[in-house]
């Protein structure tokens, strides 16, 4: 596959360091190259914390990313750092609760309820990193989900299998949808002109 | 004198280079007599030392021997001990590289427990370089670099070693040659972390300048300012020979290797 | 074929010590290289190894030590500020002959610096950083793999050589999570014991291949082991005799091993008007650098000492002629092998100090600058 480049950003304690791990983990898996680092400030929860994971069939030589294909923002914070200053060709996924003030975008953007779903189906928001990282997968549509899933059995911490299997369930639906509308959209709007 | 323990020297390495008067050599005498009445293996006895003048002792001993940098017999030590608990390791210090620049070491072999006989020869002088003041050093005498008495004070090295959690302290000194061969064999004999002051004399670098004249004059003061537990002291440069403090507590090594076995039982 | 593994580059340090058959780890914590501790305290006691969290990372140096006379194999990592504090005893290990191995993950410095970021800037301190004429050896991974396949070599050249091997690392690389195929075979060198009877052993022993046989603490062989200058027996000396063929041998011993320790890679070299050097992270932007260069048609290539100590002098000589342009996160600090080897003026530098990785494009940029 081509080479596809992702930043996740939130604040540290959002889990996405570990959610950047198993998409890497699902890289491997599904036989391509993997590439996945972190920057983080001595802060262990709250601060900004930004994952970076590269996945692609040829040798990686630079490690991280220079011209990410997909940002995924977190928070506020996040978003007016890595979001708001994007190119147009970058996918860029919010997150609707967190990142309420956002720049309008004609397209490649999507705003979806990550957090909002993690608190409705299991009470809060630990596996938000789990169904963000289904999101993510699935709009970037190279990876297999069996390969994405197999990750998140591998590197689930102990006793969350479950529940992170089903978070990232939700989390791929919610991507493919929100992939399958604006690809609708966006044919329509193409028809228009 | 010397014959019985001939066997555990490296004969050829000597003379040693202590200065003649020094306290080491009857020091050593008595540890290396401890050893023999211990019947202990030779080729299981590990000596570790630091640097200074009584870290030179284990040159002259016919054991596994490692003569390491400043301070730092006790880290030594431990690796080898952790590494290999069956082995006897002894560590001979002085005061300057036991409680200075290794009070560190000292202080955090004493908190694991782990099962290391350390000997502090203390001379109350760093004599190797000339005498320079120690952590040993008593308040106001004279070293090179205390011309006009040192104004610091010194601690008790087995208090110290006491309150970060060694398990046997006991002091002894040059003069009570008997008394410190006797300690170190109970030393050994304790499971964890074992210390022994042995006051020593050194009348080149510190005699000469705390008014002492003679060494048998060092050795006198060894002798009048000893008291043994249940006499009181007669004044403030006295002090107590004999075990200082004994006690139980789970030594390192033995806790690491029931760390293993759990583990290798899945528990 | 083993299976592709996601590692990350601290983990696999950690697991090819364990191949290497590492049985001691002594360490003090530090970002950012804590992550090999972490990774050895859960592993050793599993196999009957010991791991020790000491005092500080002098202690730990120490340790390490010990443990290694006894004839166990012998780990300890760190980064930057406490690889200054390993340098007293690693001129110990050094001086007395004592294999070990010690992992130095680079951050920016100098003094506590920038804890979280990487650098490159202890290239002179793996070389110098302990007192005395001596000799070193040092390797530099540029990824998660050779972070594995290095960690053994590093002991297997300890063993071999009788020698403090540093494997130095840097943030990028000890934090970055890549796939791993583990090898199916591996070589494992363990230390030349000495076959004599305990009376006729010399540890010491100035000998035609300069690496004495060693004897394990405990084992009778009953020697000395000091860090004063030592005749053969291991005795301390200071006879200028005994001292000179101690020190001669001591700082040439690596000298018959040269084409085994020196390891480097190659690329595009034959027709390159401009030779990139670059090592560990970096070589990763000076490759891909060098790769976008050859696609414009620009004649370029890259040397990438993998062992930058002893410096792989006659490898690069091989391929004199040409401009250079040394690739660094410090202030030119390898770059000094270069211009010794070349002169000044063929050699250029790109450096980058404030915790950032070179990318590919400032390489391409300078060499377009300098061609």
């Amino acid at each position: 596959m081509a080479k596809q480049e992702f930043l996740l950003t939130g604040t540290g304690g959002q889990g996405l360091i570990l959610a950047a791990i198993m998409l890497a983990e699902a890289g491997i898996n599904a036989g391509q190259n993997v590439a996945q680092s972190q920057s983080y400030g001595p802060e262990a929860r709250g601060g900004a914390s930004r994952a970076e994971v590269i996945i692609g069939n040829e040798a990686i030589n630079y490690p991280k990313v220079e011209k990410p294909d997909f940002v995924l923002t977190l928070s506020q914070e996040a978003y007016k750092k890595y979001g708001l200053h994007l190119d147009n060709e970058a996918i860029l996924i919010v997150d609707n609760s967190q990142v309420t003030e956002v720049k309008p975008r004609s397209r490649n953007f999507y705003s979806l309820p990550i957090t909002m779903a993690a608190r409705t189906h299991f009470g809060s928001e630990q596996s938000a990193n789990v169904v963000a990282l289904g999101v993510v997968a699935s709009l970037s549509g190279k990876i297999p989900m069996e390969d994405v899933l197999a990750a998140v059995q591998q590197r689930a911490p102990r006793g969350t299998a479950e529940q992170n299997i089903k978070a990232l369930q939700i989390g791929w639906q919610m991507g493919t949808k929100a992939g399958a509308k604006q690809e609708s959209e966006h044919c329509q709007n193409e028809g228009d002109e | 004198m010397f014959n019985d323990i001939a066997q555990y020297f490296r004969t050829e390495t000597l003379p040693h280079i202590w200065c003649p008067g020094c306290g080491i050599g009857t020091i050593t005498a008595a540890i290396i007599r401890a050893i023999k009445t211990l019947q202990l293996d030779q080729n299981k006895v590990i000596f570790v030392s630091g640097i200074g003048c009584s870290s030179r002792m284990p040159g002259y001993l016919d054991f596994n021997t490692i003569h390491t940098t400043h301070g730092r017999a006790l880290p030594f030590a431990t690796g080898i001990k952790a590494a290999r608990p069956e082995l006897d390791v002894f560590v001979v210090m002085g005061d300057g590289d036991s409680t200075a620049i290794g009070g560190n070491h000292l202080i955090h072999a004493a908190r694991r427990n782990i099962d290391l006989t350390a000997i502090v020869i203390n001379n109350s002088i760093y004599g190797m370089t000339g005498g320079q003041t120690s952590p040993l050093t008593p308040h106001e005498k004279r070293g090179t670099t205390s011309p006009f008495g040192n104004l610091e004070r010194p601690f008790q090295v087995l208090e110290v070693a006491k309150a970060a959690g060694a398990t046997y302290g006991a002091r002894a000194t040059a003069y009570h040659n008997q008394l410190l061969t006797k300690l170190v064999m109970d030393a050994y004999n304790n499971s964890g972390f074992s210390i022994v002051e042995a006051i020593s004399q050194c009348p080149v670098s510190y005699g000469r300048r705390n008014k002492f004249k003679t060494p048998a004059d060092m050795l006198l003061w060894q002798k009048e300012h000893a008291f043994k537990a249940g006499q009181q002291p007669g004044g403030e440069e006295d002090f107590q020979i004999g075990e200082i403090f004994k006690r139980q507590a789970p030594e390192y090594t033995h806790e690491y290797e029931r760390l293993r076995q759990r583990l290798r039982e899945g528990r | 074929m083993n299976k592709a593994r996601l590692m990350q580059g601290n983990e696999a340090v950690a697991e090819g010590a364990l191949a290497a058959g590492v049985l001691f780890y002594a360490g003090y914590p530090i970002t950012p290289s804590t992550e090999i501790a972490e990774k050895m305290a859960e592993r050793l006691p599993l196999i009957g190894g010991t791991f020790i969290q000491m005092e500080d990372e002098i202690g730990s140096m120490a340790a390490i030590i010990g443990a290694s006379l006894t004839g166990v194999k012998s780990l300890t990592a760190t980064s930057g500020p406490g690889f200054s504090l390993k340098q007293e005893n690693l001129g110990y290990a050094i001086a007395t002959e004592v294999p070990c191995v010690v992992v130095n993950v680079q951050r920016g410095g100098p003094s506590t610096g920038l804890p979280t970021s990487p650098a490159q800037a202890d290239v002179m301190q793996a070389r110098w950083g302990t007192h005395g004429d001596h000799p070193i050896i040092a390797l530099t991974p540029s990824s998660v793999q050779e972070c594995y396949e290095l960690t053994v070599k590093a002991f297997n050249m300890a063993e071999e050589f009788r020698i403090p091997v540093i494997l130095l690392m840097d943030e990028v690389i000890g934090h970055l999570r890549e796939k791993v195929v583990l090898p199916e075979e591996l070589t494992i060198v363990d230390r030349k014991r000495s076959t004599l009877p305990p009376g006729d052993y010399i540890p010491y022993e100035n000998n035609e291949s300069m690496i004495p046989a060693m004897a394990n603490f405990g084992e009778g062989y009953r020697y000395h082991v000091t860090g004063l200058t030592h005749n053969e027996k291991g005795l301390p000396t200071g006879n200028p005799e005994v001292t000179k063929k101690f020190m001669q041998r001591l700082t040439q011993k690596l000298n018959p091993y040269l084409d085994r320790i020196q390891l480097v890679e190659e690329l595009y070299l034959d027709d390159a008007e401009l030779i990139v050097i670059a090592y560990g992270c970096t070589a990763r932007s000076a490759m891909e650098g060098v790769h976008m260069a050859r696609n414009l048609g620009i004649k370029v290539g890259l040397f990438r000492p993998i062992t930058i100590w002893p410096f792989p002098q006659e490898q690069l000589e091989k391929h004199a002629d040409r401009k250079y342009l040394v690739v660094e996160m410090n202030n030119g600090q390898l770059v000094g092998e270069i211009e010794r080897i070349f002169g000044y003026k063929a050699v250029e530098r790109l450096n980058r100090i404030d915790g950032e990785l070179i990318t590919p494009k400032e390489v391409l940029d300078r060499i377009r600058e300098v061609l």
